[in-house]
């Protein structure tokens, strides 16, 4: 029977380069680059928002603001790193994240209190990820079909359930976590569990079988079942992981906005994959990361908050944001070339 | 030598990557109607070389002269205007388009410089089509319903569809039968006789021998020897000049005891309708088994049926006298199988991903706890086995894709190796390796033989199948037609066998 393997030999005598994680050398060096280059684009965009508006752009609650506007896209935006990474994509986020929270904020749902809103916000969102998931990994759907089909139908599904009109919440305990006394040290709760929903994401991507299979998936699917790995399995598991993403930012909306409405996390799903593609993350899958992802949220979130307290149209915001777009692939595509 | 400049002079052609000198100050010098042959290791800078002169590289120094007259190859386009046309050996056809508007890409015949004639271009790519000996390839067809074989032929017409005075053929005979190789000379010789030059890059000795005028030999970016004679160099110095050696293809020994045990993989009429006959087969521990037979006799089907990447229509894989689970890799993997597939960079390998990540993908769960991975664990793991490889460079972090053909094979053994594997399944295993790198994967394949994992072995290279495996079963058209042990068989008759098919006995 084979061993797996032997102790290691070396028969030219040569001792081997001390042995270092990989993460540590050519890989991480290169993702510090592109983050490094991020960072400076968002220091720069502070620099602009601290020149124009001095006094309210660096306001402690200004900043609190743009951190909680950052949290709900942020999160639905992790969901979709793991997406774009299988080499997948998903359209229906912002549609699942409007009929989460208008399900969680029927008068019924309401009834439940916190608990009943919080949970049923997760389980919509689950529940849509299983659709998406179950069509495209066993029903051989593109996924670029499927989370579309999904984005039709969770949006008319969301109208139908309000017929149009704001449901507001009425449960105190659920929109105390929105108010100033529930700031720990001055962080909002709603930017905790974006930090959180970040810290995980970045952990199951970056140390685990299953962000392993997901790059590996996304890398090459064909080689990755040959391999051995459940594919099918790990596209389902991956379209989950996005539904209980959507499913937690409809929370957070909710929390934040004090009602559920159909027309919640319009274009969402954009605003992510842009914020996903601005990071470095490849859009035909096969390489991931949660931090350039977060960065590239928090670079849009700004500009949104800056063109606001200048007084700009949203037309000119939409300008600068596909401008950034176009001129964050085009860097990338210089920084990949010359490796 | 003819007082006329040559038709393409190549000098001091020098290119750099970051972090390597893949040409250093190589000379070529090819005549019109002359067969120039280039031969080389992997790495040796043969694929650099025809991208420069296709145009899709520029280098850093050195002259090219056309005719006498120095050019600048600026693109691939400038290139083909001069009449330099290029096959790669990843065929660059668009499937979903048909074979006419292939052949006639990026200058199509047109009404008023935009309306495509389809009509027109069809009429010439028949015409082209015959020409190369293939008028039953229809114009109109998808080229997504083309076999390998007649995609190259193609890729060939067009070449031919421009006014072509050059031909650069990346290993066109990789893919091919004997009678397909056959036409291929043919055609070739037909071009030269038209005064078209062709440069033919191919790891088939005998093939360079049969076509080529001159050999130039490459060897880590240098041109080592330019313009020998192809008929008259012996093999010996030829394979001494790519490898600095003066071995050719050392095939190990076998061990002096026959296997004996029980057979750890049994095969039980397995079959694939349209593919295959039913077939049975045993491997034992310590045993390698060839399977040979032509393109098209079904030999990668049966691999990738045993290993549950197939679904078989009839029939058993037993491991250990266990019936699999039909059609599953995850249970044929389970049960201690190990696939290495013919298309290693698409079926095998994770090209973003560096070598240690390629090695544990299939014993990930092996290192984590609870989903959790200890990637000093992993490390270690992985550094092991692709050292009891050899595997070069021994840099565990070295993206997988910088590796060469026989590196990037290892990476696979070792990924089966790491995972404890007991049968080993070889889809051509030294396709795109070079000759000096061939016999150290050999020796690889029959130490592991040795040390008890039973493997299957496929081939087109009927030497590959005889000096490797222990016992042989020939094929034809999807069915055994012999078996014996492979000391009882030479090349002559094995080739008999595959081509004329006589009756099993």
């Amino acid at each position: 029977m084979t061993q797996p393997v032997s102790p290691p030999r070396d028969s030219t005598g040569k001792l081997p380069p001390v042995d270092r994680l990989p993460a540590f050398r050519g890989l991480l060096a290169h993702t510090d680059v592109r983050t490094l280059s991020l960072l400076g684009v968002l220091a720069v965009l502070v620099l602009i928002g601290g020149v124009t508006r001095p006094d309210e752009f660096l306001d402690t609650r200004n900043l609190q603001l743009v951190l909680t506007q950052a949290s709900v896209i942020g999160v639905v935006t992790v969901g979709m790193t793991f997406v774009i990474t299988s080499g997948g994509i998903d359209l229906s986020v912002g549609a699942i994240v409007a009929l989460s929270s208008v399900w969680a904020t029927t008068v019924a749902t309401q009834e439940y209190g916190f608990a009943g809103i919080l949970f049923t916000a997760v389980l919509v969102g689950v529940g849509c990820g299983l659709v998406n998931g179950v069509l495209i990994a066993y029903g051989g759907m593109v996924p670029f079909i499927a989370t579309l089909a999904m984005l039709a139908s969770a949006r008319g599904l969301a109208l139908q359930i309000t017929d149009g009109r704001t449901q507001i919440v009425g449960v105190r305990g659920l929109l105390d976590l929105g108010e100033r006394d529930a700031y720990v040290l001055g962080v909002p709760p709603l930017v905790i569990v974006f930090a959180v929903v970040t810290v995980c994401g970045w952990l199951i991507l970056n140390r685990t079988t299953f962000g392993r299979r997901t790059v590996a998936v996304g890398g090459n699917a064909e080689a990755a079942r040959l391999a051995g790995i459940d594919v099918r399995r790990q596209r389902l598991y991956l379209y989950l992981l996005s539904g209980l993403c959507c499913g937690i930012a409809a929370f957070l909306l909710i929390v934040l906005s004090g009602s559920g409405q159909n027309t919640n996390g319009n274009l969402y799903e954009l605003d992510a994959i842009a914020a996903a593609i601005i990071g470095g993350t490849l859009l035909s899958g096969g390489r991931g990361t949660i931090t350039g992802s977060v960065l590239g949220v928090l670079i849009f979130t700004t500009i949104t908050n800056i063109f606001a307290l200048n007084n700009l149209q949203s037309d000119v915001q939409q300008i600068a944001k596909g401008a950034i777009i176009v001129a964050a692939v085009l860097v990338q595509r210089r920084t990949a070339s010359t490796p | 030598m003819a007082p006329e400049p040559p038709l393409l002079s190549m000098s001091g052609i020098t290119k750099s990557f970051p972090g390597v000198r893949a040409l250093d100050g190589v000379d070529l010098d090819v005549q019109a109607g002359e067969v120039h042959c280039l031969l080389g290791q992997n790495g040796a800078g043969k694929s650099t070389l025809i991208k420069v002169l296709a145009g899709a590289h520029q280098p850093d120094t050195g002259t090219i002269r056309w005719r006498g007259e120095e050019v600048t190859l600026r693109s691939p386009i400038a290139a083909m205007r001069l009449g330099i046309a290029t096959i790669y050996q990843e065929l660059d056809l668009v499937e979903h388009l048909s074979v006419a508007e292939n052949v006639h890409l990026g200058h199509e015949p047109t009404t008023a410089g935009f309306v495509v004639r389809g009509k027109a271009a069809r009429a010439s790519t028949a015409q082209l089509l015959k020409r190369l000996g293939h008028p039953e390839i229809d114009p109109g067809r998808l080229v997504a319903r083309l076999s390998a074989a007649q995609r190259q032929i193609v890729s060939m017409a067009r070449a031919l569809s421009h006014d072509v005075r050059l031909i650069v053929m990346d290993e066109p005979s990789a893919a091919l039968d004997p009678d397909e190789v056959d036409n291929l000379f043919r055609i070739v010789g037909d071009l030269t006789a038209d005064g078209v030059a062709v440069v033919y890059i191919s790891h088939r000795l005998e093939e360079i021998r049969r076509i080529g005028d001159r050999v130039t030999v490459l060897k880590d970016g240098r041109a080592v020897a330019g313009g020998l004679p192809a008929e008259s160099t012996p093999t010996r110095d030829v394979v001494a000049l790519m490898t600095g050696r003066s071995v050719a293809y050392v095939f190990p020994e076998r061990p002096a005891s026959a296997p004996e045990g029980p057979p750890v993989l049994e095969v039980r009429g397995l079959a694939r309708d349209g593919e295959f006959a039913p077939l049975d087969l045993r491997v034992r521990p310590g045993e390698i088994v060839g399977l040979a037979g032509l393109v098209g006799s079904g030999r990668s089907e049966i691999l990738e049926t045993v290993y549950g990447a197939r679904r078989p229509t009839a029939g058993q894989v037993l491991v250990d006298g266990t019936a699999l689970r039909p059609g599953s890799v995850r249970a044929a993997v389970r049960a201690g199988l190990g696939l290495a597939p013919e298309e290693r960079k698409a079926q095998a390998l994770l090209m973003l991903e560096s070598v240690t990540r390629n090695v544990s993908v299939s014993s990930l769960s092996r290192f984590a706890r609870a989903g959790w991975i200890d990637r000093r664990a992993e490390l270690g793991a992985a550094r092991a086995a692709t050292r009891e490889l050899s595997l070069r460079p021994d840099a565990p972090s070295a993206p997988v894709r910088t590796l060469s053909g026989g590196n990037q094979q290892k990476a696979v053994l070792a990924r089966w190796l790491l995972r404890g594997c007991r049968v080993l399944l070889l889809d051509e295993p030294t396709r795109g390796v070079d000759v000096g790198a061939r016999a150290e994967l050999y020796a690889v394949i029959r130490r592991l033989a040795d040390e008890g994992l039973a493997v299957l072995l496929v081939s087109s290279e009927v030497p590959e199948v005889l000096g490797l495996a222990d016992r042989v079963l020939v094929l034809r058209e999807g069915r055994v037609v012999h078996t014996a042990p492979a000391r009882e068989l030479d090349e002559h008759r094995v080739l008999d066998l595959v081509m004329e098919g006589s009756p099993a006995t």
